[in-house]
């Protein structure tokens, strides 16, 4: 440790701690941690993590400061109405002690930058307020092998867990995916801004997750491994699960970094999962606007023949062998009533995961001609 | 059996509880479409199901006296 007067004193009543000590404020200063989102939580984990002398600390987050925000993200002010959350965090927190980097991101953290960001780190933090970059955090986290602290609210609720994180050296780690395999679809979950959030449930579970990576730095006590902690403010009651890897998690999650950085998360949270159906008119409108490939599935010389788009057709059993290759980043496939292209649709998504948006005409071609000939009658 | 079921996030508010019973449910398949039939709402959210703590991810028998909880995703940041 530096020694010199200022900086003994500064930590001194955790060194002072004995399963804490010297040898925990050293591995504090050495560390880099990487806080996602200087929101609720982040407002709440970053003092903490600042004041106990975390040597590196990254702030990411493309957001500024608006005047409701402030109920719950105590580290800003009036005066940072309209300024970066990032930069006015690190102002703040340099003040609070200039003896450590505090770096700030203004930008979005997104699947180009993501690894590269993440990379230099040793514990990430989650305090983002969306399931897209929750999702795409966890995967990153997973492919990058790094500790996540995941905490997350809704109204008077908080989530809290270590994924990625092993304590016995070889043990299967729990990820994100392992709770929740897929994103809920949009609308599914109301976030803060639907639902609310009570201001100082964002600071409990912030603290808990700067205190989950101090744990996790200093190498005491027992952190939220293979555990999700849910917290009720109302009534102060706390409910723990307890967590194994499944199975089937691992394919969910992109191989590696190319997979990764073609993983379009804001897609992925935008459709429900699975739900690849369209309608009549969807279908029109994507047609139009995403020059999508359309493939009918159904087998040779089935009835009716179908010439009011452009299409190819790969009966249902040779899909996707017989795929040709394709530029198209969307593919629509139908047949005569949706069966067979719903089940098109899954083997489609099985090999091309999220790098492609595949869908499936909802009531098939007789369903499609039946709409557009009955709307072209009525007008 | 009787189900004793803890409910979480905004299954809670569309429950109007954060505890119900449910009846007659031999396994988590029948489990979860008593609640969707009592509570529509519910149908069109994806939570989880933990049996005694544990979260499951294929139909599991219930037994008696086991701990029920629903617990959907936060987002919330």
């Amino acid at each position: 440790m530096n020694h010199n007067t200022a900086s003994y004193e500064r930590y001194s009543r955790q060194v002072l701690l004995k399963e804490f000590g010297e040898a925990g404020q050293q591995k504090l200063l050495q560390a880099k941690v990487l806080m996602i989102g200087a929101g609720g939580l982040g407002c709440a984990a970053l003092p903490y993590l600042a004041a106990a002398g975390i040597g590196n600390i990254g702030i990411i987050d493309d957001d500024v400061v608006s005047l409701h925000n402030l109920h719950r993200q105590v580290l800003f002010s009036v005066h940072d109405i309209g300024l970066s959350k990032a930069e006015r965090a690190a102002a703040v927190l340099q003040k609070l002690n200039p003896d450590i980097i505090i770096e700030a991101f203004n930008e979005r953290l997104a699947v180009a930058n993501a690894l590269a960001l993440l990379k230099k780190y040793d514990v990430i933090i989650d305090g983002t307020d969306n399931f897209s970059s929750r999702y795409m955090i966890n995967d990153a986290c997973v492919l990058l092998n790094k500790p996540l602290v995941y905490g997350a609210v809704s109204k008077f609720e908080g989530q809290l867990a270590v994924f990625n994180f092993s304590i016995n050296e070889g043990a299967a780690s729990v990820n994100y995916r392992d709770l929740f395999p897929q994103p809920p679809a949009p609308g599914e979950i109301p976030n803060c801004a639907e639902s609310g959030v009570l201001g100082v449930l964002p600071g409990i579970i912030g603290s808990m997750q700067a205190n989950e990576t101090i744990k996790l730095l200093s190498g005491i006590g027992s952190p939220l491994v293979n555990r999700l902690l849910i917290y009720n403010a109302l009534n102060n009651q706390v409910f723990e699960l307890e967590l194994a890897a499944q199975t089937g998690t691992r394919n969910l999650i992109p191989a590696g970094a190319e997979a990764f950085e073609q993983t379009d998360y804001d897609w992925l949270c935008s459709v429900a999962n699975n739900s690849f159906e369209i309608s009549a008119d969807k279908f029109n409108e994507l047609r139009i606007e995403n020059k999508p490939l359309i493939i009918d599935v159904r087998d040779d010389g089935e009835m009716p023949v179908v010439n009011e788009f452009d299409h190819i057709r790969i009966p249902l059993g040779s899909i996707p062998d017989k795929l040709p290759g394709t530029g198209n980043d969307t593919i629509i496939v139908f047949c005569q009533s949706g069966k067979r292209s719903l089940q098109a649709a899954n083997l489609l998504s099985e090999k091309f995961g999220a790098a492609k948006k595949i869908f499936s005409l909802a009531g098939g071609i007789l369903q499609w001609k039946y709409e557009n000939n009955f709307k072209n009658e009525r007008t | 059996m009787r189900a004793k079921i803890s409910l979480f996030g905004q299954l809670t508010d569309i429950a109007g509880n954060n505890i119900i019973v449910v009846d007659d449910v031999a396994d988590t398949d029948a489990l979860a479409q008593a609640v969707n039939k009592l509570y529509p709402a519910m149908a069109g959210i994806k939570y989880i199901i933990a049996i005694d703590k544990k979260p499951v991810h294929t139909n599991t028998a219930l037994n008696e006296a086991v701990n029920i909880a629903l617990l959907p995703p936060f987002s919330g940041g």
